[in-house]
């Protein structure tokens, strides 16, 4: 059996980063195994501008971010296999794939780095009554089929969800000459960025439906219109209130979900909030050696974060490999996210590993004004700082610090919370 | 006099900003909460700008599409003649990111460049 020190499961953004900083600690062996026909994951097909202002000071587009990336791996000489699935991982790290040139095959790893990224929720997890007609498509399929594939997969647009991806399409299918009729969401605010509202909604007169969703889908061979409804504050659609729109394309931008089939079956403890595995300050899952970041731990808004977040996995992964990662073993502690806080990672620190600096990244459950971020070390609060505005579709973030956790010898858990004063 | 209703996209409030005009002149700006919303609604009613990212076709290339973008943002109302000149080009593989596809995208003097490299096959 091959074996590699470190083998990176996706070649997105977070697995490049990751083999990248593995590669400048010193790992010469390494593997990315990627399923697509070439490198980037989904920035390939991310062709709008907006990424990469944290880490290269420009605006760049997905391609763009993801070349300059994919050229440092080169650079490197790190290998990677293509058109490559990854089929399973053992607890003992051996990785069963498949690809066309080598059939079934299996490596030997001597720490895994998880970076298989996220997908679309679908149709079905929404429950959507009505007939089941062509023309229903995730943003991110038609994104792929108009900006990769070249072809429309419509021309009169409604979109359910107003994800960023949502948002993007809405403008993207307008501008290659279909007509975008309205955006419905469900929820009382959208998920998607101010700028993305302006940008890609009202710049083309897109109207923005909030507290509604599709009621109804019409249309046997290709979808004919659907109905919206608005719902009351439980999300049940309010009598009355139908509105019918005639279409050929509904997509849908309702959320996205880590993959994580190969995390779970090798046995990783999951978060139940973020889908994804449950990580310590290392970003190390609860088995030893098998590391995870980007939008597999947690959907992230920003790629900037993911490379941070993934340079940090491969630094450690390399620590791993170099059996310096577990020498120093000092208590653990449990971060606890509750009152607004709806998940934190990493979710356990030790002490003793914890880097000067450690960035704890989380979400607020609902829409906050004038509302202050709290830490709490055991029962103690210290930190306490003011937001203006805190929304669910932005990352937020506390540091902690390893001096100032040091000195508290009977610290067993850090509490994060959204307090009103 | 003319009111102009704009949403501020400098963070996640979005605060409602309203700019008055006498004609060209902006007389009043109210509704933004900060420095950052002024400036935005400043520039968005006098000179508002985007940056368009689409397609072109490419021929004799690893890839029936290559992603482009205008090298700077561009008056907002010429977005859709430059999406119509886009929409004409074919390019020939090679191509490399940052190449110049389009010398001047519909007047503006900007040129449109590739963001994804294409190979010859």
């Amino acid at each position: 059996m091959r074996s590699y020190d470190i083998v990176v499961i996706g070649g997105g953004p977070a697995g490049l980063a990751a083999a990248a900083s593995a590669r400048k600690e010193g790992i010469d062996s390494i593997l990315i195994l990627e399923r697509d026909k070439e490198l980037g994951g989904i920035l390939n097909q991310c062709i709008h501008n907006g990424f990469g202002l944290h880490t290269f000071q420009e605006e760049l587009t997905g391609p763009e971010y993801a070349g300059r990336f994919i050229d440092i791996v080169k650079e490197l000489g790190i290998p990677y296999a293509l058109h490559t699935m990854v089929m399973g991982i053992s607890r003992e790290k051996v990785v069963t794939a498949m690809n066309r040139e080598e059939g079934m095959f299996q490596i030997q790893a001597g720490a895994v780095i998880l970076a298989m990224g996220c997908r679309e929720r679908s149709r079905g997890a929404l429950n959507i009554p009505g007939y089941r007609p062509a023309g229903i498509f995730s943003a991110g399929t038609a994104q792929r089929l108009v900006n990769m594939e070249g072809c429309m997969p419509g021309r009169e647009v409604v979109i359910l969800g107003s994800g960023d991806i949502g948002l993007i399409m809405a403008r993207r299918m307008t501008l290659e000459g279909a007509k975008v009729k309205v955006v419905a969401e469900l929820m009382p605010y959208s998920g998607g960025l101010k700028r993305n509202i302006v940008q890609c909604l009202d710049d083309y007169g897109i109207p923005l439906k909030l507290c509604h969703t599709v009621v109804d889908i019409r249309g046997k061979e290709r979808l004919q219109g659907i109905t919206l409804a608005q719902v009351d504050e439980k999300g049940r659609p309010i009598p009355g209130t139908q509105e019918e729109y005639s279409c050929d394309t509904l997509l849908l931008s309702v959320g996205l979900i880590p993959e994580n089939e190969l995390s779970r079956d090798m046995g990783v403890e999951m978060d139940p909030v973020t889908s994804g595995p449950v990580v310590n300050e290392s970003l190390e899952t609860s088995i030893p050696g098998v590391f995870a970041c980007g939008n597999v731990l947690h959907v992230h808004d920003l790629v900037d974060y993911v490379s941070q977040e993934a340079g940090r996995a491969g630094t450690n992964a390399a620590a791993f490999v170099r059996g310096e990662l577990h020498k120093d073993s000092g208590r653990t502690i449990r971060i606890i996210a509750t009152e607004g806080v709806r998940y934190t990672v990493p979710r356990y620190i030790d002490d003793a590993r914890m880097e000067r600096l450690l960035t704890v990244r989380f979400r607020v459950g609902a829409v906050f004004r004038d509302s202050y971020i709290s830490v709490y070390y055991n029962d103690e609060r210290v930190m306490h700082r003011k937001k203006r505005i805190m929304a669910p579709g932005e990352m937020e973030e506390v540091v902690l610090q390893k001096e100032k956790t040091a000195s508290y010898p009977d610290l067993e858990r850090i509490t994060i919370k959204i307090e009103k004063e | 006099m003319e009111k102009k209703e704009l949403v501020c996209i400098g963070c996640p409030m979005g605060c409602p900003v309203t700019v008055t005009m006498e004609g060209n002149e902006i007389t009043d700006i109210t509704g933004n909460t900060c420095p950052r919303g002024r400036t935005y609604a400043e520039k968005e009613v006098t000179n508002p700008t985007r940056i368009v990212t689409s397609t072109v076709r490419v021929a004799g290339g690893d890839r029936p599409f290559i992603s482009v973008k205008t090298k700077e943002d561009i008056p907002k109302e010429k977005i859709f003649d430059c999406m119509q000149e886009i929409n004409g080009i074919t390019v020939k593989a090679p191509v490399k990111i940052g190449d110049v596809v389009l010398e001047n995208a519909a007047g503006t003097g900007v040129p449109v460049i590739a963001t994804k490299a294409a190979a010859v096959v």
